[in-house]
């Protein structure tokens, strides 16, 4: 069967690497899938998961904007930041979602949008983490 | 002949050179480990990056971007990557001399050449010659941040797009081993390969790209984060060559003074046992001259 080279990478390096059967991510204008073959495209990427499966396994990554460009074979993932599920610092997280909880409580001169996603890039790790790999 | 006081203080000089060139040595080792992950880290992205954009390049219609348009070349920037320090071999002289060349054979071509450098070395060398710069970035190298590399990419787009100069070539070294850098002059604007370099087949199996959101947006952002990507990977090969450079030169400096030591004390053995044989050879005279009375 035809395979996906999937390709995650980060400022801070390659992530993931490797062939897979199907990907999904979230682009800016929603969810989209892919399956080998699909037609060239390229997106920018909003905080969120990517899945893909490979076999009977299907695993999630925690993506942090970037851009996804597709190919018929390929799925390149341009990342700012990327951890797959079991290596997401939920600790970390929890503490970082509460810190930009209180900080959107203030609401007083922080930088609104910042805070907003750093909430967001938060709750988006802890669901992920919490998903286990299902076969 | 030297006498043996001179040659002692000889070695004694050789000695701490030897020190210093040691302790220089591992400093260069200490901070290309740091520099080194940086770089190897972040290689991936950028080559991705790339490889995104020439796609792109290739079927894009070209004039949706000003960054994409190829528009007819009259001035050339020429940015010159060099450290800020010597004492790394022949790093600095290897890239100025390439750029020399290079500016030169795109004169006689027919460009208008502005040039423009990163670091001490190739600010002192254009000032030396007399080649006006446009623009001088000091003070980088050892300490390259991503915002450095959004500064002097800022610049660079913001003169492109007003038009002070049609074509943007870095020329920088690139981190290969340890032991070997290499020389890279490459193209940053217009982006992707130009018209003529291309093979005309390619474009015909090709499909369009759908874009999300739109190819506008997607353009406007894209592209100059490359350019700053593109920078900042340049930044860190450059240093990181830099160091690699320096550690050889270090190294081959304590080697030098491994083998001068040897020599000189060679020949402060040699004066001292000269010295000893003359004076037994008084003494033998003496108890000679004693023994004949």
């Amino acid at each position: 069967m035809e395979k996906l080279k999937l390709e995650i990478v980060t400022p801070d390096g390659l992530v993931f690497s490797d062939d897979v059967d199907e990907v999904t991510a979230a682009g800016s204008e929603g969810e989209f899938g892919v399956l080998p073959g699909h037609a060239p495209f390229l997106t920018t990427l909003k905080i969120g998961m990517l899945i893909y499966k490979k076999g009977n396994e299907v695993k999630y990554v925690f993506v942090n904007s970037g851009y996804a460009e597709v190919g018929p074979d390929k799925v390149v993932v341009l990342a700012d930041s990327a951890e797959k599920a079991e290596d997401i610092d939920v600790e970390r997280a929890k503490a970082a979602m509460k810190r930009a909880e209180e900080r959107l409580k203030k609401a007083e001169e922080i930088d609104f949008a910042r805070a907003e996603s750093a909430l967001e890039r938060a709750t988006t790790r802890i669901q992920i983490a919490g998903r286990k790999t299902t076969r | 002949m030297p006498t043996l006081r001179d040659l002692r203080k000889k070695i004694k000089a050789i000695q701490s050179t030897q020190k210093i060139t040691k302790a220089m040595r591992m400093v260069a080792a200490a901070k290309l480990r740091k520099v080194q992950d940086r770089m190897l880290n972040f290689r991936p992205y950028a080559m991705r990056m790339d490889g995104v954009l020439s796609d792109l390049a290739r079927v894009a219609e070209r004039e949706l971007h000003p960054l994409l348009a190829v528009r007819p070349r009259k001035t050339v920037e020429v940015l010159v990557m060099t450290a800020d320090r010597g004492l790394c071999g022949a790093f600095n002289m290897n890239i100025l001399r390439a750029a020399t060349n290079y500016i030169e054979s795109r004169k006689r071509e027919g460009f208008e050449i502005s040039a423009s450098s990163i670091g001490r070395k190739a600010r002192d060398y254009f000032r030396r010659r007399h080649i006006p710069t446009r623009k001088i970035w000091v003070g980088l190298s050892g300490r390259v941040t991503y915002a450095n590399a959004q500064e002097i990419a800022n610049d660079l787009i913001e003169n492109y797009i007003n038009e002070v100069f049609d074509e943007v070539i870095l020329i920088y070294n690139e981190f290969k081993t340890i032991l070997a850098q290499k020389l890279s002059v490459v193209r940053l604007l217009p982006i992707g390969e130009l018209e003529a370099e291309k093979a005309p087949v390619e474009r015909a199996i090709t499909v369009d790209f759908l874009y999300e959101p739109t190819v506008e947006v997607l353009f406007e952002r894209l592209l100059p984060k490359h350019i700053e990507i593109q920078i900042y990977r340049a930044l860190l090969e450059s240093s990181a060559a830099e160091e690699a450079a320096r550690m050889n030169a270090m190294e081959l400096a304590s080697k030098n003074c491994d083998d001068l030591i040897k020599r000189i004390t060679l020949q402060a053995n040699k004066v001292r046992q000269a010295s000893i044989t003359k004076e037994l050879m008084d003494i033998v005279g003496g108890a000679e001259a004693l023994k004949v009375k």
